[in-house]
């Protein structure tokens, strides 16, 4: 689904991707794991090019999304993404915040993208803050609203960008929740992340980052049970 | 008008008391000869000045300020060779703009590039009105890059164009953020109409100034447009706060 050949990354001097290749597969739900500073967030930010590469090549769909005469736009509208810092938009209603990109693009008309933003609210239970504003909600709220915001353009893949790092321990439950039924339902996911638990439970392959290399991958029993990489197993000692 | 006409002649003899005085220069500058009217016309002179020069300033400002951001924010390695020069003419526009006195900028439109019109008034709004979009654009620069950039970027991510990222998410929270900037700068402009004068506009001080040079009495004129633009820019700063607070509705919590 999306395919990453010889991915490097360098603001100014400083090498952050280097030399990335790696195929994500429709279904999968990759978990990246790895000490701040690694590259982890700058190599799934390049995935929607918020985060131009400096080499390299990445394919979603079969469309070269790195070639400079790709509609990004139009590529960016089936990929969702959440931040860790959630970004609603605070001017507008949280209904509004849903709505806009569906009806801006053209993917629904305003009516049926309520609908579908109802829909979408009643499913992680905040319907009943359809009219408030984004300074009303707790971050646990919030988040999930920025969930809904992306699937309510009917997105192929979810790209999470550390999205419970901001939030408060107690609220970061319910939204791991959110995501858990999202894999559930079999959304590809790629997600950044540093909660371990979720990782294991959720994650079908989990990709190890470290000074922009990805060092170790494969299924969470082996990545956690048996690492071999020295680094994943002093990464591990110290997370775990 | 009988008060008047019988203290006037005291005021030649120099045995006027200081109520007959200043009743009489009062109504000298205010009232006599339907004067009033001078001042009301100048006003309205004042406020049209003042807001075609706004209008100009913001759609420069706004123009300015996007071309800018534009070039700034592009990704590395896709450079735009027109967004490149574009940005060159804004720089150039805002330095010289900003690096030369109004009131120079007054006289050369006025009496250099524009030598043979004779609509004073509008050359001077023209020329307010570029000068205020320098400062407008510099205003409206900070405010989107105060911005958190995640809030383009969540934009962008949902597959939203450059223009409606802006329109509906960037440019309404950074004119929020940069209002009291901006009403700062209007109420400069407002009080600026005043320079007019110099090419000949016929605003607020060129009424005073009229009438001062037929009674050679000028404190009693230029007192009364003091108290003018400040009553006016009182009524717009109000304005202004009420603008502000609904504008804030959706921080409430």
């Amino acid at each position: 689904m999306i395919d990453v050949k010889h991915l490097s990354k360098s603001f100014g001097d400083h090498l952050v991707l280097n030399d990335i290749s790696e195929h994500i597969y429709p279904g999968d739900k990759v978990v990246i794991i790895g000490p701040s500073g690694s590259g982890k967030s700058t190599f799934l930010r390049s995935l929607n090019l918020l985060e131009p590469p400096t080499a390299g090549t990445i394919t979603f769909d079969g469309v070269e999304i790195t070639n400079p005469k790709t509609d990004i736009d139009t590529v960016r509208r089936k990929m969702g993404m959440v931040f860790q810092h959630f970004n609603l938009f605070p001017n507008m209603t949280i209904l509004h915040n849903i709505t806009l990109a569906p009806v801006r693009t053209g993917l629904m008309n305003q009516a049926q993208a309520e609908e579908q933003a109802m829909t979408l609210l009643r499913r992680v239970g905040l319907e009943e803050k359809a009219s408030s504003y984004p300074s009303q909600l707790s971050g646990g709220q919030k988040q999930r609203i920025a969930i809904v915001r992306a699937l309510a353009m009917n997105p192929k893949v979810m790209l999470f960008d550390e999205p419970t790092s901001a939030l408060d321990p107690e609220m970061v439950g319910e939204v791991l929740a959110v995501m858990k039924e999202l894999a559930a339902d079999g959304m590809t996911m790629v997600v950044v992340t540093h909660e371990m638990g979720f990782a294991r439970e959720v994650g079908n392959r989990i990709l190890f980052m470290d000074g922009g290399k990805i060092l170790e991958q494969g299924a969470p029993e082996a990545v956690f049970g048996n690492p071999q990489n020295p680094r994943l197993q002093d990464f591990l000692s110290k997370v775990l | 008008m009988e008060l008047y006409e019988a203290w006037k002649p005291l005021l030649r003899e120099g045995t006027a008391t200081f109520s007959q005085e200043f009743y009489v220069k009062f109504y000298q500058a205010f009232i006599d000869g339907g004067r009033w009217q001078q001042y009301l016309k100048g006003v309205g002179t004042t406020l049209m000045a003042t807001a075609m020069a706004l209008t100009i300033g913001i759609v420069l400002g706004v123009i300015v300020a996007m071309i800018r951001t534009a070039h700034d924010q592009q990704r590395p390695g896709h450079h735009n060779p027109i967004l490149a020069l574009l940005n060159t003419v804004c720089k150039i526009y805002v330095t010289v703009i900003r690096g030369t006195p109004m009131m120079v900028q007054l006289l050369i439109m006025g009496f250099v590039i524009f030598s043979s019109s004779r609509n004073y008034t509008l050359i001077g709004a023209l020329t307010l009105g570029i000068n205020s979009g320098a400062y407008v654009s510099e205003i409206i620069r900070g405010g989107l890059m105060a911005l958190d950039p995640g809030q383009a970027e969540a934009g962008r991510s949902l597959g939203l164009n450059y223009i409606d990222t802006m329109r509906f998410i960037v440019i309404p929270q950074a004119f929020k953020a940069i209002l009291p900037s901006l009403g700062n700068e209007f109420i400069i402009l407002l009080k600026d109409t005043s320079l007019i004068t110099v090419i000949g506009g016929k605003e607020l001080v060129y009424a005073a100034q009229a009438i001062y040079g037929r009674t050679y009495e000028q404190m009693y004129p230029l007192l009364g447009i003091a108290v003018i633009y400040l009553v006016l820019v009182i009524i717009f700063s109000w304005l202004l706060s009420i603008l502000e607070r609904r504008l804030r509705q959706s921080d409430r919590r």
